[in-house]
């Protein structure tokens, strides 16, 4: 009896000696925008830049299995919510990724908080995500709308540009750009002299753009993105607007809006970005492989699916650590503890209010005559250090950072 | 220069002619939607994806005929209505007799399926298209500065609706065309093609349609979404206007315009929505629209 006992206690204690590398089972959802104005900034690039994250994170740890899914928030806040409620509570989804607008990354940060989930926001812009409003179950990735009022709002203010006209998209992103614009110019020397708040996708700028024009504002500052920065453009173009000496400020432009835009438009257009499909080899290579994913014609991935790459490869490396992916707090306090470290954005690190931080580029359109192949967009014109690139911590009033 | 509520005169002038630009787009669109809805009975919720094929007919001849704005003007509409007429000979014609709602649902699924379609093809972002070179530049005229481009929009659109509505409600062909919508079997007798003259009637809307798409090409963004966007806003003038009539729509179209842009001055948070407004309260004073007549 003691010797069967013996040997079984032998046998369990081998057994548990080569276990094998338990299973970690992960579900990550890609929520953007499938079908309005930002469905190129995000949208399908951004699952493509998902799957691509799960392929390699995959192939060298194959313990971890991923299921992805994808939905559409439409760039409204109630669809957002009730996605983001039905993933988390019925499809037992553990992160939830891109959001390329502010209202709905507002809306699932709340939620992503009340469930202990993982949010990993790429696409919307709010500097309020590490604010006022910050989570310890968020991570803001790639930019915000602090960094892109003190890269292009400080440059254009240094360069002459010192009065300003808004024209402004009317909901969280735009509200949130153009008072953190507004201040970068005021504390840079320069003067707001008016402004005016448009709906989102708005066909026609005319009427704003002559108003505009009426200010006899130096910049015309454009607080808002995609359709609408094109159309603005565009319709700017047409009324004479930089013939007549006012410059525009294109506070959040993309490659895919100068893409559509054409150079002969956009140039000269300056901007800020964190990432730059031409910048160096890794960046070309990973393009090459995310337009196959992709599989349309003529696009350029944006530093948003460049960021859903990123984020999705150190969310993963922290879920592999840990071993699991249930407690979303507790995977976000790894994502923070463990420097972060993608072929494409580099090396970086995660702040204790949950934003990520790396270098961002002050970029210039190409005119025509210099780009000499396609999506030959940009002159890189200067490079803001990472420290000095994002709002410095304590200025967030973020509840998670003690003082 | 004088001040009317707060607001110098000059910019009032400006945005009235901008909202007078912004109307001929609603009148070209409302008047495709009124004489279809009018002439056939069928709501054709497709013809906002029909005014983005007329105007992504324009940049295809562009980039791969070499074909140019001014041909295009022609060719695209021509182009696409033709595909109208194949639309209404193979799935329309069968529907004239049932409930308003089946057309509406064929149509709006038709809508579904080619905005998907170009939105997976193009992406969102939308296409370059330039203003033709005889058109680039504008004249300063005191209180704004008129881009040649969009006086020629309310020049064309003006044109094309009076023609419209003149050969509607003025000559042989309209008074047929409006004898067979009330009575086709009687118009059939004395030897007159009802069907063929109502799926052509179904394609000239549709080619109304691309052609407004043509114009819009160079000015608007050229994305598989301009269409869904614009329709809503089209529906709200026609029904304002009455959903039948022809002379209705082309003034409703232009007036609801003015307003739009009389809107964006004032208040231009609420430029998207003022037009609904104004729906409401006409549905609730005059429910056939305020030039319709009472079904």
């Amino acid at each position: 009896m003691r010797k069967t006992l013996g040997l079984a206690v032998l046998a369990a204690a081998l057994a548990c000696g080569t276990a094998s590398a338990q299973q970690v089972n992960v579900k990550i959802g890609v929520l953007t925008d499938m079908s309005s104005l930002y469905s190129d900034i995000g949208g399908p690039g951004s699952v493509a830049a998902a799957k691509l994250a799960i392929a390699d994170f995959t192939k060298a740890n194959p313990n971890v299995k991923v299921e992805l899914i994808s939905g559409d928030h439409q760039n409204k806040p109630d669809v957002g919510s009730q996605i983001a409620n039905q993933w988390y509570d019925v499809e037992k989804v553990d992160l939830i990724i891109d959001t390329p607008n502010s209202g709905v990354a507002l809306a699932v940060t709340e939620i992503t908080k009340s469930k202990n989930k993982v949010f990993i926001n790429s696409g919307a812009a709010s500097s309020d995500l590490t604010g006022a409003k910050c989570s310890p179950n968020t991570v803001h990735w790639t930019y915000d709308t602090w960094m892109l009022a003190n890269g292009t709002g400080k440059a254009i203010v240094k360069t002459g540009g010192d009065t300003w006209f808004f024209l402004t998209a009317d909901y969280a992103f735009g509200h949130a750009l153009e008072r953190d614009t507004m201040a970068a110019v005021e504390a840079n020397g320069g003067k707001v002299i008016g402004k005016v708040r448009v709906p989102i996708n708005t066909n026609d700028f005319s009427s704003f753009l002559l108003q505009a024009q009426a200010s006899k504002a130096k910049i015309i500052g454009l607080a808002n993105a995609g359709g609408d920065t094109i159309n603005s453009i565009k319709q700017g173009a047409e009324f004479g607007i930089v013939k007549g000496g006012q410059k525009f400020a294109g506070l959040l432009v993309f490659a895919s809006d100068v893409n559509a835009l054409g150079l002969a438009t956009a140039q000269g257009l300056t901007l800020t970005e964190t990432w730059y499909w031409d910048m160096n080899d890794a960046n070309r290579a990973w393009t090459k492989r995310w337009q196959t994913e992709r599989a349309a014609a003529g696009k350029f991935p944006t530093m948003v699916q460049a960021g859903v790459y990123s984020g999705v490869t150190h969310y993963l490396k922290a879920v592999a650590a840990l071993k699991s992916a249930a407690d979303g707090k507790a995977v976000v306090a790894k994502m923070k503890e463990m420097p972060t470290d993608d072929p494409l954005f580099g090396k970086g690190t995660i702040r204790a209010d949950g934003r990520k931080l790396h270098p961002a580029y002050l970029l210039e359109v190409k005119a025509p005559a210099d780009s000499k192949y396609p999506g030959d967009f940009y002159h890189v014109r200067a490079t803001i250090p990472a420290n000095e690139a994002f709002r410095p911590l304590k200025d967030g009033n973020c509840p998670l950072v003690s003082g | 220069m004088f001040e009317i509520f707060g607001i110098p005169s000059t910019a009032l002038f400006g945005q009235l002619l901008i909202g007078l630009i912004n109307g001929s787009f609603y009148a070209l669109l409302s008047l495709g939607l009124a004489v279809i809805f009018g002439m056939l009975n069928i709501i054709n919720f497709s013809h906002g994806a029909q005014y983005m094929m007329g105007a992504f007919a324009a940049y295809l001849l562009l980039q791969y005929s070499d074909i140019g704005y001014w041909p295009a003007l022609i060719v695209a509409p021509v182009l696409v209505g033709i595909t109208g007429v194949i639309v209404e000979r193979l799935f329309l014609q069968w529907l004239y007799k049932l409930d308003h709602l089946y057309g509406l649902l064929l149509t709006f699924g038709l809508a579904l399926i080619i905005e998907g379609v170009a939105r997976n093809h193009f992406g969102s972002a939308g296409m370059p298209y330039t203003v033709p070179e005889s058109l680039q530049g504008g004249r300063n005229l005191g209180f704004m500065f008129l881009p040649n481009y969009r006086a020629w929009v309310i020049v064309a659109s003006l044109a094309i609706c009076f023609v419209t509505w003149f050969v509607i409600e003025r000559t042989r062909l309209g008074a047929y065309l409006r004898a067979a919508t009330e009575n086709p079997s009687l118009v059939r007798a004395f030897g007159i093609n009802v069907p063929r003259m109502i799926t052509l009637t179904y394609g000239f809307g549709v080619a109304l349609a691309a052609f407004a798409g043509v114009m819009a090409a160079p000015i608007y963004n050229v994305s598989p979404q301009m269409g869904s966007e614009l329709i809503i806003v089209v529906f709200a003038v026609v029904v304002i206007g009455g959903m039948g009539s022809i002379l209705g729509a082309i003034v409703t179209g232009f007036g609801l315009g003015v307003i739009e842009g009389l809107t964006k001055v004032f208040f231009p948070e609420a430029s998207n929505t003022v037009i609904f407004v104004i729906m409401a309260i006409v549905l609730l004073v005059r429910p056939a629209g305020l030039f319709g007549r009472g079904s």
